[in-house]
């Protein structure tokens, strides 16, 4: 018996052809793929079904949370715990509040689609398998890869390689 | 290249190219993938330091010096060493704080408003761009932080934190709005740009021969491996955070004219402050676009990236911004007029002919008359009048804040209290010193950072097109 892999990492020269592969694996009902390009490709994205990203509603929420923080501190400055009659003014001059508490919207909510995306690629990841493979340093060049984790259902160490190479991949098995 | 010959939709042979084609393209021909990745890079990981970047390093640094010095003597001596007084107490310190925040506008209107607007040309000038908009407010907030005085107890009246003495801030003044807008500009610009660097710096990390560099910029890329799920939430994340910066930066500027037009003093209390100074502050920071990517293209070679197009289009938007600016000054002088009130009519013929009035006319010289050379093409698409030009703007730049401040300052309602204002060598110093900051900054940057996005030009090689969908 030999060592369990983490799975197969097929290499593609082209994104037309890497878009093309992807179509196919996932036809072939693949599951546990991933697709890694030098720049961003919508359709290899689309290929794989990633539609769905829950960042744009966390960025609401946070922008949400920024503005009510922001209007809440001032309200609690102004009136209750510093309460200050300047040029007689109420207490609670909200057209002027509104400034900081714009800004303090615009600040969560960057922060949180900054922090928020990186926590929903589970970054920082310093390891991961695929860099394993000695051509993967050109990902981020000029290649462009597909990975199929040896945990998909679907997965045969010998079938899937063969699959892979049909596709017009070298492929190379991936070390934990 | 392996790859299918990509699928343009208009073929034309090398000698039907037009004149105007080439003048046209945004990455020269000729480059795929690799090459641009490798052009950008090498930049960062050559071994040997040219000796044309030690030459602008050390004079950066010189430069620099002469902040540590100003700094030292505020500290020492107190805030009187700078020329602030009583009727112009706001000089020079606001003058520059005003000034680098407007030219920090450009990189975050390039990074954000043209990537919203599609506009693909921003891809190469991006990243410096950013860059400098970092920079600019750094050196920005020099400024607010040490006309206090003694910064390390000034912090209590700006920022919201429980102290000792159990103070807050007023959030009725402008002052508190403008540490607000800025510390948030700040945040949030540093964040984009650090967005738009991490999978450049994962390009660094895999392309980086020495084991310590590759695990500085391994630790920076935060593991990015070009993953298609990370690609899909990071474009997310990059599109929302350009849908914020662009409230955010008109917002910036907008809240520094309120430190004025709030204000009763004529000359600074006009509802067409905030435009005006938002369209200042593009123009200026077009204009130090201008000069600081004139150079670096010609050093590093960059011109396939950088091209005629590119220059050509920030010369538009320095123009058309320039003649907003200019009917800024249009209006100031007709509402003066206009108003029938004794104290603006007198502001506008005492900055036209009191004191102050070279200031006011070289001003008019620089930003009005100057720019519109730049109508005429042929001085357009001339890098050296275009250069010149950016200088240009930015005296005249740095002149219209002069003239705003310390003219209305200085003879207001009183004769009796009039009184004119003049930096002195420590608000020299600290002005100069921060162009050195600015510098010095700038070429770290060029040497460990790439100056221009790595990734997003891959985007734009003809390589990257995708053949037209037959299916659906």
């Amino acid at each position: 018996m030999r060592a369990p892999i983490y799975g197969l990492l097929a290499e593609f020269h082209s994104p037309h052809e890497v878009v093309e592969a992807a179509k196919k694996v996932h036809e072939a009902g693949y599951r546990k793929v991933d697709g890694y390009s030098p720049y961003p490709i919508e359709e290899l994205s689309e290929a794989l079904e990633f539609h769905h990203s829950p960042l744009p509603k966390l960025v609401l929420a946070g922008g949400i949370t920024g503005c009510l923080s922001g209007m809440g501190l001032e309200y609690w400055a102004s009136v209750i715990e510093y309460p200050m009659n300047i040029g007689g003014r109420p207490f609670f001059s909200w057209p002027a509040f509104l400034i900081p508490a714009y800004e303090c919207t615009i600040l969560f909510a960057a922060a949180t689609a900054v922090f928020g995306m990186l926590a929903l690629n589970s970054l920082p990841e310093p390891y991961h398998p695929v860099f394993n493979a000695p051509n993967f340093a050109l990902a981020s060049r000029d290649k462009f890869f597909i990975a199929i984790e040896a945990t998909d259902p679907k997965f045969d160490r010998e079938a899937t390689k063969a699959f892979l190479a049909s596709l017009g991949a070298e492929v190379v098995e991936l070390e934990h | 290249m392996a790859s299918p010959a990509p699928q343009h939709h208009h073929h034309k042979r090398p000698d039907e190219r037009t004149h105007q084609a080439e003048a046209d393209r945004l990455i020269a021909p000729g480059h795929d993938f690799g090459t641009v990745t490798d052009t950008i890079s090498k930049i960062v990981l050559q071994r040997q330091t040219p000796k044309g970047w030690w030459l602008g390093f050390a004079f950066g640094f010189c430069l620099l010096q002469l902040m540590l010095y100003a700094i030292g003597n505020l500290l020492f001596v107190g805030i009187g060493t700078w020329g602030v007084t009583i009727p112009v107490g706001w000089g020079f310190d606001i003058i520059n704080f005003v000034w680098w925040i407007g030219i920090g506008h450009a990189g975050t209107l390039i990074s954000a408003i043209l990537l919203l607007l599609r506009q693909e040309w921003r891809t190469s000038i991006n990243r410096f761009a950013e860059a400098m908009t970092l920079f600019a407010v750094a050196c920005a907030g020099f400024y607010p932080i040490f006309h206090t005085g003694r910064p390390w107890i000034a912090f209590y009246w700006l920022l919201p934190y429980p102290n000792t003495m159990g103070l807050w801030p007023n959030f009725r003044s402008p002052l508190i709005w403008d540490v607000f807008a800025v510390t948030t500009y700040a945040t949030v610009s540093a964040l984009f740009w650090f967005v738009g660097l991490i999978p450049d710096l994962a390009t660094l990390r895999d392309r980086a021969k020495s084991k310590p560099w590759k695990i500085v910029y391994g630790m920076a890329a935060l593991g990015w491996r070009g993953s298609a799920r990370h690609w899909h939430n990071y474009e997310t994340a990059y599109l929302l955070l350009a849908g914020l910066a662009t409230p955010l930066v008109v917002s910036v500027h907008t809240v520094v004219s309120f430190d004025f037009a709030t204000g009763i003093v004529p000359g600074w209390h006009a509802t067409i402050f905030p435009p005006y100074f938002v369209a200042g502050a593009i123009y200026a920071g077009f204009a130090m676009v201008l000069t600081l990517s004139i150079p670096l293209r010609k050093f590093y070679g960059l011109e396939d990236f950088i091209t005629m197009k590119h220059l050509e289009n920030m010369a538009k938007v320095m123009m058309a911004t320039g003649l907003i600016v200019g009917y800024g000054y249009m209006m100031e002088a007709f509402f003066a007029w206009y108003s029938s009130n004794t104290y603006e009519e007198f502001m506008i013929k005492n900055r036209m002919f009191g004191p102050y009035a070279l200031s006011y006319w070289a001003l008019i010289l620089c930003n009005v008359v100057a720019p519109n050379l730049l109508w005429i093409k042929n001085l357009r698409t001339n890098v050296t009048v275009l250069f010149l030009m950016s200088f240009v703007v930015s005296v005249g730049m740095w002149l219209e804040r002069f003239v705003i401040i310390v003219t209305s300052l200085s003879r207001d309602y009183l004769p009796s209290s009039w009184g004119l204002y003049a930096g002195t060598h420590v608000d020299w110093a600290a002005f100069i010193g921060t162009i050195g900051l600015f510098i010095t900054l700038l070429f770290l940057f060029v040497r460990f950072l790439p100056a221009i996005s790595i990734f997003e030009m891959r985007t734009l090689v003809p390589a990257a097109e995708m053949p037209e969908e037959e299916e659906k």
